[in-house]
């Protein structure tokens, strides 16, 4: 038992539960969307790498600049058909909505691929890694996904806080109706965001169809994970979104560590614990949303 | 007499199943001030924001510098020059001062109203320029408000109840940079809840009384009981 590579790996874990997580975090602080499809549009990510990277007989990575603009206008597609729309009937209708959504991406995938477990090629990657110390080994598609997570969040931090864009975002966050009044078009702020939301999920789950193996199944899953990790780092706050994604892995490798069974369970009593404590997470301020997502 | 910039006729505006406004026309004279005035509920916060877009009317129109605006969505009224100060400030609480100025400038009109103008005309908030709006004072607050619409350079100005709330001082100083804007040929549409400050600033005024206008004449033309009497709804002229 070693605790220091438990911890390590729980942190390189906990990068994928992040990056999954930011689009959820990011379409909830935003929009007010909670995006039941994640999980589904990120495996949809994954069965897209497993089609080009086949097809075109390359590594996934290879295939990222055809199938990150695939997803973002996925996303912008779905905002501007579907989620809008369903916002204007209250806020019970886009939960409706995305919940049938998953329901009809679980079920066409099934038909489409079959439910066999695939995983997609990742090359020279998949296998490498490298010693830190005795006992501690860290793997590279570990580590990139990790990295990748934290790439994703700076770069989404920076476009939020130094961008015409960005203020806009921010500003409709805070006040829909007054971000119209002022003269902002929602719906172009809102389309790109449900793209940049699709297109991290689709990349989240490339890391998910590299690292381990997917199934129709594997986006609902991938969404309690998703979720667990937005709500515990504060909903909207995107360093609290990596933070709580990293507490989250922690926990599930070190009481991995102790007993298996109790991996899953531990999480989820983490959550729990967050939500009896802090019920705003735990990097939620008592301003709006918009507040931490600049 | 100059031109008219806006023109409302017959507004009729819902929220959900209740009426707010029942046939509202009025007028707005180009580069002059019209004082908005009537009781709570009168239906004043309602007028102003269907003039900027933010609420569909059922029936009525709304025209604007020789065009019907009615279905146009606020972005494009923002671009042609109509910008309101809403009821309450309504700043983006997590942008900061400048932040909330440049999303005001999002579909501005022109480019008459950069930065430095703005903080020419608003010292106080130059100095606060990289704090969170929600940190201000009230006063400071307001000026900001004002300065987000400016920066959309508008020919048309809504003020919902800027002295809401505010010292007397700091609402003097507001109404002096009214005064400089009227000067510079801005058209304004002022809603007061001070009747005498109202009348003292605007060349016209419309009272609505329970979603209706109950007076519309020039300020010159009307006493202040008339004006009293048409606000309660005591007697009709």
């Amino acid at each position: 038992m070693n605790w220091v590579n438990a911890v390590i790996q729980g942190m390189l874990l906990g990068g994928q539960y992040a990056l999954i997580a930011c689009g959820l975090s990011l379409t909830f602080g935003v929009m007010r969307i909670v995006n039941l499809a994640h999980g589904d549009l990120a495996v949809c990510g994954a069965y897209l790498g497993l089609v080009l990277s086949s097809g075109l007989g390359v590594p996934v990575w290879v295939t990222l600049p055809l199938l990150l603009p695939a997803a973002f206008v996925v996303g912008m597609g779905l905002q501007v058909l579907l989620f809008g729309r369903a916002l204007r009937h209250g806020v019970l209708a886009p939960v409706l909505v995305t919940f049938g959504l998953s329901i009809m991406i679980e079920n066409l995938l099934q038909v489409a691929a079959t439910s066999d477990p695939r995983g997609l090629n990742g090359g020279a990657l998949t296998l490498a890694s490298f010693h830190v110390s005795s006992g501690i080994t860290v793997s590279w598609l570990f580590l990139t996904g990790f990295l990748t997570a934290c790439a994703v969040l700076s770069g989404l931090q920076l476009l939020l806080t130094h961008t015409s864009w960005g203020r806009k975002v921010r500003a409709t966050a805070d006040d829909l109706d007054t971000a119209r009044l002022v003269g902002i078009r929602v719906r172009p702020v809102f389309a790109t965001v449900a793209g940049i939301a699709i297109a991290t999920a689709a990349l989240a789950g490339v890391f998910i169809g590299t690292i381990g193996t997917f199934d129709p199944l594997t986006g609902t899953d991938t969404l309690i994970f998703a979720f667990e990790a937005v709500v515990i780092g504060g909903i909207g706050s995107l360093w609290g979104t990596l933070a709580g994604g990293v507490g989250l892995g922690i926990t599930q490798v070190v009481v991995g560590e102790v007993n298996q069974a109790y991996a899953v369970l531990a999480v989820n009593l983490l959550f729990l614990a967050v939500l009896t404590v802090r019920p705003g997470g735990l990097f939620a301020s008592h301003q709006p949303a918009g507040e931490v997502l600049g | 007499m100059a031109g008219t910039l806006l023109e409302v006729a017959g507004l009729d505006v819902f929220y959900g199943d209740f009426q707010a406004l029942f046939g509202v026309s009025m007028s707005v004279r180009s580069g002059c001030a019209t004082a908005l005035v009537g009781a709570n509920g009168a239906g004043k916060t309602t007028l102003l924001r269907t003039i900027a877009g933010a609420q569909p009317p059922a029936s009525g129109s709304v025209r604007y510098d020789g065009s019907d605006i009615t279905a146009a969505p606020p972005h494009r009224r923002v671009s042609r020059g109509i910008a309101l100060v809403p009821e309450g400030r309504k700043l983006f609480a997590s942008l900061t001062v400048e932040e909330n100025i440049q999303v005001g400038a999002a579909a501005a009109a022109s480019d008459a109203w950069p930065l430095e103008r703005i903080y020419g005309a608003f010292p106080l908030i130059a100095k606060r320029r990289k704090q969170r709006a929600s940190t201000l004072s009230g006063g400071e607050q307001q000026a900001v408000a004002i300065a987000r619409a400016l920066a959309a350079a508008p020919t048309l100005l809504l003020l919902d109840e800027i002295s809401l709330g505010l010292a007397p001082l700091v609402v003097e100083g507001l109404y002096e940079t009214l005064a400089g804007l009227r000067s510079a040929g801005a058209t304004l549409v002022i809603v007061e809840q001070d009747l005498r400050r109202a009348m003292d600033a605007c060349d016209d005024l419309v009272c609505l009384l329970e979603g209706r206008v109950a007076l519309a004449a020039p300020v010159a033309g009307v006493s202040r009981d008339q004006v009293v009497a048409a606000y309660f709804g005591e007697v009709r002229s």
